[in-house]
């Protein structure tokens, strides 16, 4: 019984986790990216998955907004989830490879709107430092 | 995340879930008190811990509630989801007794743990059926997909949790890391979602269900 319980509430955990992932990413996809952040991280018009890795380190770079740190760690969990699924189940089901590219450059948008955010935060502080 | 909905004037609109985590902030520092004063392993700690275990479960079982009410506010079927309530939480506490008192340990401690187990896996089941719902409505408040999104993993977590502590008795040491963080994920969670979302923002569930619709 306990094992039983225990594959059901791992399936859904897994489902419910993968659809906040989506719920936070969709929240973000709306935000248009600055040309300064598309410069920085040399992201033209469409991101992709190879780009995930630079945005994040540009990202530790930022000083970060304290709010945001558990939703970028929530995604770049999801992002690990997705990688994995490309180089096991996706060689099986070959349709799996573009699903999960698609949502592994959604990943990289969410990163990088999320840059975006912190170069503002930093910004704000740098010129609140100034005033003061 | 209750300072969080009271700067964005949510506080009243969920006003259970906050008043969940209200008692929950105040349980924790109950159960603090209980440690300094009588010890990680008296009696007093441990009843202590069990009872408010339970209760904050049900206290999070009746917001989970208040959840569906707003998912189905334009259906009228307000009366019927509380007395389905009442009596799930009724049937959950007695299947609940019938289960300790055919075991060898007939404390009530063993009946709030009992109970709290069980309550988690009927919360999931029900998050789960709500989620469904969502979809099948078409509901597109983001706030409100997200708190009920963050509640399935909160219960979700802590129903494998449980799960996994009964297929392993006696081996806690896995559970005593992990149990703690997904304690925190749910106010996190909570938090962001009152923080950063206004209640009049909207996506499509459509792009959110993990198989296509």
């Amino acid at each position: 019984m306990a094992t039983l319980i225990f594959l059901l509430s791992a399936a859904a955990l897994l489902q419910f986790f993968i659809s906040y992932c989506r719920s936070l990413i969709a929240a973000s996809i709306k935000q248009p990216l600055s040309a300064e952040v598309r410069d920085v991280t040399g992201i033209p018009s469409t991101t992709s998955g190879e780009d995930f890795a630079r945005v994040i380190q540009l990202l530790d770079l930022c000083p970060e907004s304290p709010r945001e740190r558990g939703h970028i760690r929530a995604i770049n969990a999801y992002f690990q989830l997705l990688t994995f699924l490309r180089s096991t189940v996706a060689r099986i089901i070959p349709a799996l490879i573009a699903w999960t590219d698609m949502e592994r450059g959604q990943c990289t948008y969410f990163a990088a709107v999320a840059l975006d955010r912190r170069i503002a935060f930093s910004r704000d502080m740098l010129a609140q430092q100034i005033e003061v | 995340m209750i300072v969080c909905a009271l700067s964005r004037h949510s506080f009243r609109r969920y006003l259970c879930l906050n008043l969940y985590m209200l008692s929950s902030l105040l349980v924790s520092a109950g159960r603090y008190w209980a440690l300094i004063q009588y010890g990680l392993r008296s009696n007093e700690y441990k009843y202590f811990y069990f009872y408010s275990d339970a209760v904050l479960t049900i206290f999070l079982y009746l917001a989970l509630i208040t959840l569906y009410l707003r998912v189905f506010d334009e259906m009228n079927v307000e009366k019927y989801v509380r007395f389905a309530a009442v009596l799930l939480l009724a049937g959950t506490a007695l299947f609940s007794y019938g289960v300790v008192q055919q075991s060898s340990n007939k404390m009530l401690t063993g009946f709030f743990f009992e109970l709290s187990q069980n309550l988690y896996f009927v919360g999931l089941v029900l998050t789960y059926v709500l989620w469904g719902a969502i979809l099948k409505l078409r509901e597109t408040r983001t706030q409100l997909i997200q708190l009920v999104l963050s509640l399935g993993i909160y219960f979700s977590a802590f129903a494998a949790s449980f799960a996994l502590g009964n297929m392993f008795p006696g081996d806690y040491r896995f559970l005593g890391y992990v149990v703690p963080v997904f304690g925190c994920l749910l106010p996190l969670a909570w938090a962001y979602a009152f923080w950063k979302l206004t209640p009049d923002a909207r996506m499509s569930t459509a792009r959110l269900a993990v198989v296509p619709r």
